[in-house]
Parts: C-alpha cells; sequence; structure tokens
C-alpha cells in the first residue's frame, strides 16, 4: 500500500459492503417485528371471516345480549353471555386467589427470606410451570371438588369457584416471579434510605419499595389474568361445564374457551354453530387484547410519573 | 473493655436525652427512646462522654475499640475516638480504608449490610449503641444518614420529607407542613421548591435531590447526621451549596462525613482522623484523630502527612 495509514479501513469497497450489512440487518430487524403485527392481524382476519356466517344468521348483537346458550336445539341459541359470564367469574376467583398470594410471596422472596431461601424458593416456582395444566386439573378433579361440595354444602363440587382457585394457583408462577423481578429493580439505596430514617423492613417494603415496583407488579397480575382467561383443560376439567346464566361462584359454569374445546369437535365445518365458535374466540381474543391494551396505558402512564 | 468515664444512675441519661417527639405529649419523656421497654435497665453501660458533658450539647459519640469483620475478614480494628456534639468531624484516608464502614456502625447500618460483625464499643451520649436492648430502627431516627447518590424515594418533594416524621407518628397535616418546611429550610433548599413541594422528587437536579436527602434525613430531628462521601456525585456548585448546608448545620447538629476530598475536609471540618489500611493482610486502622488545622498543617504522624501532601491514596 502507497497510502500512509488506514487506507485499507478506508477503502471504497469495504464501506460499501458495511453500509449494505447494514441495510440487510435493519431490514431483517424490520421484517421480525412487522411481522408480528402481520400475524396478529391475521388472527383476527381469520376468526373475523370464519364468524362471519354466525354474525350475518344470528346477528353478533343478538349473540353478545343472550342469555340462552343451546347450540343443538331447532332452532340454535346462541347467547353468548353465559359463556362471558363463567369465564369472568372463573378469572375473578384466579385473581383473587393469584394477587394476594403471589405479591405477598415474590415480597417474601425478594425482601425477607435469606439467600438460600430465596434459591430453594425460585426453582420450585419454576417447576410450578412446568407443570401439565392437565395434572392441575386431575389434582382440582381429586381435590378441591370434593372440599368445595362438603365445605359448602353444595350438590356439586364443581363450580366456578373450583375452577377459578385451580387457575389462580396456576397463575402464581408468573405473578411471583415478574413481580419478584419488579420488586428486586428496585435500587438497594432506597430502602437503606428508609432503613436510615428509622423504618423497619416492613414499613419500607410497604411505605418504598412496593410503590416503587408497583408498575411491575401491576404488569405481572396483568400477565397472569392473561393466562388465567385463556386457560382451558384444568377449567373444563373442574367446573362443571353447565352454560346458564352464574348468580354466584358457587355456580357451575362453562368458560368461552371450555366451550370451543369442547364443541369443536363435533360440529359440522363451515355450519352455523361451528361460525359461532368462532364469534366466541373472536370475542376472547377482544377481551384479552382490551386487557392488553389497558395495562400497556396503565404502565405507560406510571413509567412516565416514576422515571423522570 | 468498656472503661466508663463516668458513671451515673438511669436518671442521669434520661436527663441527656432529648425528646424527639416535642409536642407529641411527651409520654416517653425521661426514658431513653431508643430502649425497648422490657430491656429498660438493662443498659450495662451508663457512662457519659467526658465530651459530651463538657460540651452540654447532645449527639456525642464515644468509640472504645471497634473492630467490624465482613464474614471473616477483619476489615478495621481498634478504632478510639471521641466525636464532639456540635462539631463536623470529618474521616478521610485512602479508598477501602474503613472509612464509610466506621460510619455506618454509629447509627447500626451494618446491620443491613449482611455479614457483618462489629465488636467494641460505641456509645452515643453515653449510651451503648450495639447494646441488646437498642432498637436499631429507634437509633436511626437520632442518628441520620445521607448516602453517597441522591437516594430520593420516588414521591414528591413533600412526602420524601414527611417521610420520617410519618414513621415517628406525626400525621397531623399543618405539623407535618411545618416540620416539612424548617427541614427544607435547614437544608437550603425550601427557597428553590417552595412553590412546588407537589412535584416528584426525580425532577430536582442531582444537588437539589443530595439537598433534599439532607432535609430528609433533618425531618426527624435527630442530633446526629452521617454523610458518606455527600458530594462525590455532583458538580462543584452543588458541592459548595452542600458544604454551606453543612456549615450552618453544625450549629444544631453533629455531622459525621466520610470524603475523598482533602480539601473539602480542611474547608468545613472541626475535627479530623485519618484512616489507613496498610496491607490487604491487616485490617485498617485509626491513624490519628485531632483538630483540623492541626492535622492539615502539622500533624504526628508521618502517614498522614503523606496522604494530605498527596503521596499516596
Amino acid at each position: 500500500m502507497s497510502e500512509p495509514f488506514s487506507s485499507r479501513r478506508n477503502s471504497p469497497g469495504r464501506t460499501t459492503f458495511r453500509r449494505a450489512a447494514e441495510g440487510v440487518a435493519r431490514g431483517l430487524i424490520y421484517t421480525c417485528g412487522w411481522a408480528a403485527i402481520v400475524v396478529l392481524a391475521a388472527i383476527a382476519v381469520f376468526l373475523a371471516t370464519n364468524a362471519v356466517r354466525a354474525m350475518r344468521e344470528a346477528g353478533l348483537s343478538s349473540m353478545l345480549s343472550g342469555t340462552q346458550w343451546y347450540p343443538t336445539s331447532e332452532p340454535g341459541k346462541f347467547g353468548l353471555l353465559p359463556l362471558v359470564l363463567g369465564s369472568l367469574y372463573v378469572t375473578g376467583v384466579a385473581l383473587a386467589v393469584c394477587v394476594p398470594l403471589g405479591v405477598a410471596a415474590a415480597v417474601f422472596i425478594s425482601e425477607f427470606a435469606d439467600k438460600r431461601l430465596t434459591e430453594v424458593m425460585k426453582s420450585i416456582i419454576e417447576f410450578m410451570t412446568a407443570v401439565p395444566s392437565v395434572v392441575y386439573g386431575l389434582i382440582g378433579v381429586a381435590v378441591l371438588i370434593p372440599f368445595v361440595k362438603d365445605a359448602f354444602g353444595l350438590d356439586s363440587g364443581m363450580t366456578a369457584l373450583t375452577g377459578g382457585v385451580v387457575l389462580g394457583v396456576m397463575s402464581l408462577p408468573t405473578v411471583i416471579s415478574i413481580s419478584e423481578d419488579a420488586l428486586h429493580a428496585v435500587p438497594v439505596d432506597l430502602r437503606r434510605g428508609s432503613a436510615a430514617l428509622g423504618n423497619t423492613r416492613w414499613q419500607t417494603t410497604v411505605k418504598v419499595t412496593l410503590p416503587a415496583a408497583s408498575s411491575g407488579i401491576f404488569a405481572a397480575v396483568m400477565l397472569g389474568l392473561g393466562r388465567a382467561i385463556g386457560e382451558t383443560m384444568a377449567v373444563l376439567m373442574l367446573t362443571g361445564n353447565a352454560a346458564i346464566m352464574p348468580t354466584s361462584v358457587f355456580d357451575s359454569v362453562r368458560t368461552m374457551t371450555g366451550t370451543i374445546a369442547a364443541e369443536m369437535g363435533e360440529v359440522v365445518q363451515g355450519g352455523l354453530h361451528y361460525s359461532v365458535l368462532f364469534t366466541v374466540g373472536l370475542v376472547l381474543f377482544a377481551i384479552t387484547f382490551a386487557i392488553n391494551l389497558a395495562a400497556d396505558i396503565v404502565l405507560e402512564r406510571q413509567r412516565k410519573r416514576w422515571r423522570r | 473493655m468498656v472503661i466508663p468515664l463516668h458513671v451515673s444512675g438511669n436518671g442521669g441519661i434520661a436527663a441527656g436525652m432529648r425528646n424527639l417527639n416535642a409536642g407529641s405529649g411527651g409520654a416517653d419523656e425521661g426514658e431513653p427512646r431508643f430502649l425497648r421497654e422490657e430491656d429498660e435497665g438493662d443498659d450495662p453501660v451508663v457512662g457519659v462522654s467526658a465530651v459530651a458533658e463538657a460540651e452540654g450539647g447532645l449527639g456525642a459519640f464515644a468509640l472504645a475499640d471497634v473492630s467490624v469483620s465482613y464474614g471473616r475478614d477483619r476489615v478495621l480494628e481498634g478504632v478510639s475516638m471521641d466525636i464532639p456534639a456540635q462539631k463536623v468531624t470529618a474521616l478521610i484516608g485512602p479508598s477501602g480504608c474503613g472509612k464509610s464502614t466506621l460510619l455506618r456502625c454509629l447509627n447500626r447500618m451494618n446491620d443491613e449490610y449482611g455479614d457483618v460483625r462489629v465488636t467494641g464499643t460505641i456509645a452515643l451520649d453515653g449510651q451503648d449503641v450495639m447494646a441488646k436492648g437498642v432498637d436499631p430502627v429507634e437509633l436511626r431516627m437520632r442518628v441520620g444518614q445521607v448516602f453517597q447518590r441522591p437516594n430520593p424515594f420516588p414521591m414528591t418533594i413533600f412526602e420524601n420529607v414527611a417521610y420520617g416524621p410519618r414513621t415517628q407518628g406525626i400525621r397531623a397535616r399543618d405539623e407535618l407542613s411545618a416540620v416539612v418546611e424548617e427541614s427544607l429550610r435547614g437544608a437550603a433548599l425550601w427557597d428553590e421548591v417552595k412553590n412546588s413541594l407537589k412535584k416528584h422528587a426525580f425532577e430536582l437536579s442531582g444537588g437539589q435531590q443530595q439537598r433534599l436527602c439532607i432535609a430528609r434525613a433533618l425531618a426527624t430531628k435527630p442530633e446526629v447526621i452521617l454523610m458518606d462521601e455527600p458530594a462525590s456525585a455532583l458538580d462543584p456548585i452543588s458541592t459548595q451549596q452542600i458544604e454551606d448546608t453543612i456549615a450552618e448545620l453544625k450549629s444544631t447538629v453533629t455531622i459525621v462525613i466520610v470524603t475523598h476530598n482533602m480539601q473539602q475536609a480542611a474547608r468545613i471540618s472541626d475535627l479530623t482522623a485519618f484512616m489507613l489500611r496498610e496491607s490487604l493482610d491487616r485490617p485498617a486502622h485509626l491513624i490519628e484523630v485531632g483538630d483540623t488545622k492541626h492535622m492539615f498543617t502539622n500533624p504526628d504522624d508521618p502517614r498522614t502527612e503523606s496522604y494530605i501532601t498527596g503521596r499516596f491514596g
């Protein structure tokens, strides 16, 4: 090389190559990002096109406000309200179980347990996520159904409560590990600052650590909720699947997910009932989408408030 | 070994205790505040340091043979010194010489750092702070701390300052407001924030945040404030403001400050303690402690002189 120095690095060919590589990388990342959105949109379109027939023949508003679900009678009655309410009841119970238990467990692990206990508990919680939902269902059938029947003097132990409790336990690992991450992310300086002002560990947790981690804990609860509302197998095994309007958590309920799973195998492809089940899927999709969107908005607002 | 300089009865200590909850009825008047009820009278050390007696002020520490170990590693050994009330005492020395560790002994913050063992005696106004009956939580209301990096809580300016008083049980809004204003004035921050008390503390600059942390520490009406390199993360102007604040505060509280900045120690402190860990095989120890002017002009120990003139560290 005749040039004084660094001629190689600045050679035009190399720059062109690097620019091209940059372009390719950027293109790939863009494509991946957009692919997620396209897939989501495709799911919505797929559900909607299959639901068109039901909307045309049974009518969306009459389905959403209908209180009777008799899909096999003549003519079929396709009121989705019992199913929507069933899902909400079960999910509500699940939340009542997993939020207090999950947040308390996360606080214990992050703020109070010593190192060894923390490791043990974290492993147990990870193991909980690995247990298939059918197994949770089996335990529920063997233990919880008879217990609920006896404890509340019911005719059947298959209730929204039973399903909800098991779903709550199933959501626990999600809530615990994400809440624990959020608590862990609170700077130790803040805890020490609080301790130096004469606060006990518990006061510090309640007054500083939990508020500072609140957005992460909220996200944890939302993810747990997402898991609970979408879960199918355990609720199918535990809630009794009576498609009636529930009046309390001691009633047997049938959830949207349970309905789709139980009935999809027995319907005529392309028929009205088939199309109605897609409408159920579409409603479920809309509900989870709305929950996630709401969670995102809340989180974003929180982030703006806490992190200046 | 504890050799109390002056032994007095329980009444003697009680007389020396300031009732922190002034205005709250004085329910615990006459009782050492950080003693739990059931441990009353168990206090092994009732020596009142001669310094505190002489000064007549509160917030004097007397350290005797204080040693600290992290696990099996002894990091600090045999520190004996008096920290006079209502003076600024600077702890200087190279990194790793145990300044911050010693500082954390004074409000038992070492308890929060895991496997730390402290031996010897540390008496605050004659009362051993490491005695079994002493609740570190109560102690820390009397001995506040300001940390190296500003650590305001994620809440409003007002709530940050009101945090300590609330812990002490002050609920009335006007009382809280009064404490907040007084504390913010004490930390020379009031004029800058008086119209924005409801703003989030994170909106303040680094220097303002640190003064907020000082105000927060003042709000519990402590006798002593410990500062662990309070200005090392700040720009020169903010540092100047913190130093001015310290100069004003020392008429009411005892200040113990750890600093790496020798000019700072020379500027603001009345007393300087020089600490050194000469090798990793041996724990750090106190080389000498004395009047700041004396320490910086004519130190007794050649190692102090070397450090101050910048020959090592």
